[in-house]
């Protein structure tokens, strides 16, 4: 076993038992943190695939927006201190059927295609490849997504803020 | 460091025969301890200089008589007192998370000190990204805020971690944007390059590059991260007469000490950051002079601390600020000119 498989690993268990904690969990606050972790699985494989800056920006809107985001929502909501969630199973059979065949199509997919083996890829800085590109080959989808990105934020701030009628 | 590990293990030949990643778990354990120490021991000493500045800047005469000479005994005092205290939890607390979220803001703190470099070859991670990866590092501290203020089960604590989380995401996007400034001048997120691009002297420092627009994102920069490390006068997470002790109300012993040391490792941790990022980092003011081995690490740590003691010297003499007034000053003061030194050094670099 090689440093990189190892490190894969205890990412990757890190991952699935901090995403196991989060679907499992009675409780949303226990939930978000299990949400943390797998957050930061995530962002360690994106290390060892050599996209740092990936690595980092996850952590920094998923951990740093959109979880926070998440748990302040939770704390202005009612009933702070036990927010119980419901996690028994309903509809045994259907969703048995529903999982069963999604895991069928996923498990074909896996062996059916003809995986290649790539060298390890280099360590080496990415940002600046990223940037170039955002600015040139992929100037218009950036630009469609930023005006995407304000009309959400002008919509929810509209949905947010009732003027009040004196 | 991948060169340090390679030097070490050829010139060690038992060394040679472990495995890659023992190697370097080996050394990763050894830097992580050397780090939480050095975060120790800078907590402990920027204690002692918050008792010394604030007796100076109050005239109280306390700091001069208790603990020896300039009470500098009474530090020690204090950290023997929080070592030995009896660890309180709340019956009603959340057990699991009450212990976890002092750890998290703690390591939080520390992780983000594995970019600072502290001289030419004393970077413990020489990352590409080292700018960005502060700043998201640095949110994970207000998770465990407000998983502190939640788990303690206390209308105060709550309170003060949603005050804090308001504050530091508020705030986080005005520091980003500054520190974006310094990036477009220098080309680069990686923090040694960026200490490379300022040294040479003081003139060289990118806080007068494109004047007056740097200075002006190092003026956002240090405003936003005293509200970041919720420093008066932006304490309002942790306001005593309002919230009693804010997030940390329900937290005694050990782990009141985790917070505590954080608090104090965010401070030089910001003010490292600022002075790598705007005053040259390591090098020395003086061109060539003084400018090799243990003087890289004296002047960075100089100037850190003397951001220190402006925060310091901030705390002891502005009142603190209401809510609305701290989200006035984040969202419009300085996230625009934030944007407007954006442009500005955009403009200094295409003409």
């Amino acid at each position: 076993m090689t440093a990189f498989d190892f490190v894969f690993y205890v990412f990757a268990a890190l991952t699935v038992a901090s995403a196991v904690v989060m679907v499992f969990s009675r409780n949303v606050i226990y939930s978000a943190v299990g949400l943390l972790f797998t957050f930061f699985g995530v962002a360690g494989i994106y290390v060892l695939l050599a996209a740092d800056f990936v690595a980092v920006v996850q952590v920094m809107i998923y951990v740093g927006g959109i979880l926070i985001l998440l748990l302040f929502g939770v704390m202005l909501s009612q009933r702070v201190t036990k927010v119980e969630l419901r996690t028994g199973t309903l509809q045994l059979v259907p969703a048995l059927l529903v999982v069963g065949s999604g895991l069928v199509v996923l498990l074909r997919v896996m062996y059916k295609t003809g995986w290649k083996e790539v060298p390890a890829a280099e360590f080496k800085a990415t940002s600046a490849t990223i940037g170039t590109l955002l600015m040139t080959d992929f100037l218009i989808p950036f630009e469609v997504v930023s005006i995407l990105l304000l009309l959400a934020l002008i919509g929810a701030a509209f949905i947010a803020r009732k003027e009040r009628k004196t | 460091m991948r060169e340090l590990v390679s030097s070490v293990t050829s010139s060690q030949s038992f060394l040679s025969n472990l495995p890659e990643f023992v190697i370097a778990l080996i050394f990763i354990a050894i830097a992580a301890v050397i780090l939480t120490t050095v975060a120790a021991v800078l907590a402990l000493i920027g204690v002692y200089l918050e008792r010394k500045v604030s007796a100076h800047m109050q005239d109280r005469l306390g700091p001069m008589y208790v603990g020896g000479w300039h009470g500098w005994a009474q530090t020690l005092a204090d950290a023997v007192k929080l070592l030995i205290k009896e660890d309180i939890v709340p019956r009603a607390a959340d057990k699991k998370l009450h212990l976890l979220a002092p750890f998290l803001v703690f390591a939080a703190t520390l992780a983000a000190f594995a970019v600072l470099p502290f001289g030419r070859q004393l970077i413990v991670s020489d990352l590409n990204v080292g700018v960005l990866y502060v700043i998201a590092i640095s949110s994970l501290v207000v998770v465990g805020i407000i998983l502190a203020g939640w788990a303690s089960n206390n209308k105060w604590s709550l309170l003060g971690a949603m005050r804090s989380a308001a504050q530091i995401v508020s705030f986080e996007i005005p520091a980003s944007l500054a520190v974006l400034v310094v990036i477009m001048a220098v080309g680069s997120m990686n923090l040694g390059e960026i200490v490379l691009y300022q040294e040479g002297g003081i003139h060289k420092w990118l806080v007068w590059k494109f004047f007056p627009f740097n200075l002006i994102a190092f003026l956002i920069f240090f405003v936003a991260s005293l509200a970041e490390v919720n420093r008066a006068p932006f304490d309002i997470p942790e306001a005593e007469s309002e919230i009693i002790a804010g997030f940390h109300t329900e937290y005694s012993g050990m782990k009141f000490a985790m917070f505590f040391l954080a608090e104090y490792a965010n401070m030089f941790l910001v003010g490292a950051v600022g002075a790598t990022l705007f005053l040259g980092g390591w090098s020395s003011p003086f061109g060539d002079f003084m400018n090799s081995g243990p003087f890289q690490v004296f002047w960075l740590f100089a100037k850190a601390f003397a951001l220190i003691f402006v925060q310091m010297w901030l705390r002891w003499t502005l009142p603190r600020v209401r809510v609305d007034q701290l989200m006035y000053t984040s969202w419009k003061v300085l996230t625009p000119f934030a944007f407007l030194a954006m442009v500005g050094v955009g403009i200094y670099m295409i003409i």
